[in-house]
């Protein structure tokens, strides 16, 4: 294979990532915030790939020999800042998901005690309402399934 | 805040329960008829036995969290409710029926009548009769290391920092509804008090070998466990400055209202 091919190939791989990125963020699959590491890993991607003395250069300015190592060194960089990325992204959803978790669960034990007040206060009524409450909560589900 | 040892106090009794559907009747109940002026309170950490229509069946209120939190998050919804509901005291016990209710006049007493204490932790060490249930001696081993080095840390004498029996008054009831340790609290918390300046102290109690279920921590785990609470105590000492609002709240509301109750 010769060099042209490498470089060819090297420039379409890494062409095809940035625009698979650019797409799933258009497709609001990906997130903008989450977007930018990826993007700044494949743009640099791309510049290797395209520049030719640029991976030469960079090798020898920070004293490695072999120019494929710089390469090694560069995208592991780039994946160890994804990866802190991700695991801080990960802390601060488990974090909102157990704020979500308690408030959800400390409002549901407000709506119980409300609703046996309400059912203290007319125990008469709540008798009759309480079959109509269940048909009421089902009513709607039933009614947009019909509409499909 | 001073109304804490009158008999007008709201007091609360928190209860976290994982699967604990065999036990937890039991545990509500007693302390329904050995402190009958706490409230008790079942936090439900997404169990997937009875054990939440058990806990309301013995007159527990519940709440219910869909989703498991881990003991950590379950002990904060507690006092997030205690909070919403304007205790004046909570105290948490071990849904599995290790504590008992009856030491629970103790603790009460113990945190009226010392003035700036926030906390008053069941220790299962401070007096020396070797008779009772104390855990196993791998266990006590890296409860000693705990306690050694909390000591060290707060210039409090601490001997049973994991001690999950333990009462707080309003200060530690925000503090706690606002940030609480996630994976095994205990001894993180009594280092997030001394952090923002809040007081501990402990008294001497026994406590019961559980009676169903398994502990939270199995013997394998133990290792992890002292692993990442020392990790945790090694970056809370980091974070040593208190966030503004609890030094406010402590020199306002702070030991002049207690000292009027135990004067």
């Amino acid at each position: 294979m010769s060099d042209v091919t490498q470089r060819v190939i090297a420039i379409a791989v890494s062409c095809g990532l940035l625009g698979l990125i650019l797409e799933l963020v258009r497709r609001k699959h990906l997130q903008e915030r989450y977007a930018l590491l990826w993007l700044l890993t494949s743009i640099m991607l791309l510049l290797l790939a395209a520049w030719k003395g640029l991976l030469t250069r960079l090798s020898s300015l920070v004293g490695i020999h072999y120019p494929p190592s710089a390469l090694f060194a560069v995208a592991l960089g780039l994946e160890l800042a994804l990866l802190l990325h991700f695991s801080l992204a990960v802390s601060r959803l488990s974090d909102n998901n157990k704020v979500l978790t308690q408030h959800l669960a400390l409002l549901e034990q407000q709506v119980r005690r409300q609703g046996e007040q309400l059912s203290a206060l007319s125990p008469t009524d709540s008798e009759d309402v309480a079959p109509e409450h269940h048909s009421g909560g089902l009513a709607p589900t039933e009614a947009s399934e019909a509409q499909r | 805040m001073a109304m804490e040892g009158s008999a007008l106090a709201r007091k609360l009794a928190i209860v976290p329960a994982y699967n604990e559907a065999e036990a937890i009747a039991r545990t509500v109940v007693e302390i329904r008829e050995r402190a009958p002026d706490f409230d008790v309170l079942v936090v439900d950490d997404g169990s997937t036995d009875a054990t939440a229509e058990q806990a309301m069946a013995a007159g527990a209120t519940l709440v219910r969290l869909p989703v498991n939190q881990g003991i950590g998050g379950a002990m904060q919804t507690g006092y997030l409710y205690a909070c919403q509901n304007d205790y004046d005291v909570a105290v948490q016990l071990d849904g599995d029926g290790q504590h008992d209710p009856r030491y629970l006049d103790g603790l009460l007493k113990r945190l009226v009548a010392t003035p700036g204490v926030d906390m008053v932790v069941g220790s299962r060490f401070l007096d020396d009769d070797r008779g009772a249930f104390r855990s196993s001696a791998a266990r006590r081993a890296g409860i000693r290391i705990f306690a050694r080095v909390l000591s060290l840390i707060t210039g409090q004498r601490v001997t049973d920092p994991t001690s999950g029996m333990r009462m707080t008054n309003r200060r530690a009831i925000h503090l706690f509804a606002d940030d609480y340790p996630h994976d095994y609290p205990e001894v993180e918390a009594i280092l997030l008090m001394h952090v923002h300046r809040l007081r501990c102290c402990e008294v001497p109690v026994r406590m019961r070998p559980r009676t169903t279920g398994e502990s939270a921590i199995s013997s394998w785990r133990s290792a992890y466990y002292m692993l990442k609470v020392l990790l945790a105590i090694a970056i809370g000492l980091c974070r040593r400055a208190p966030e503004s609002r609890y030094v406010e709240l402590s020199t306002t509301a702070g030991p002049s209202s207690l000292t009027t109750i135990s004067g």
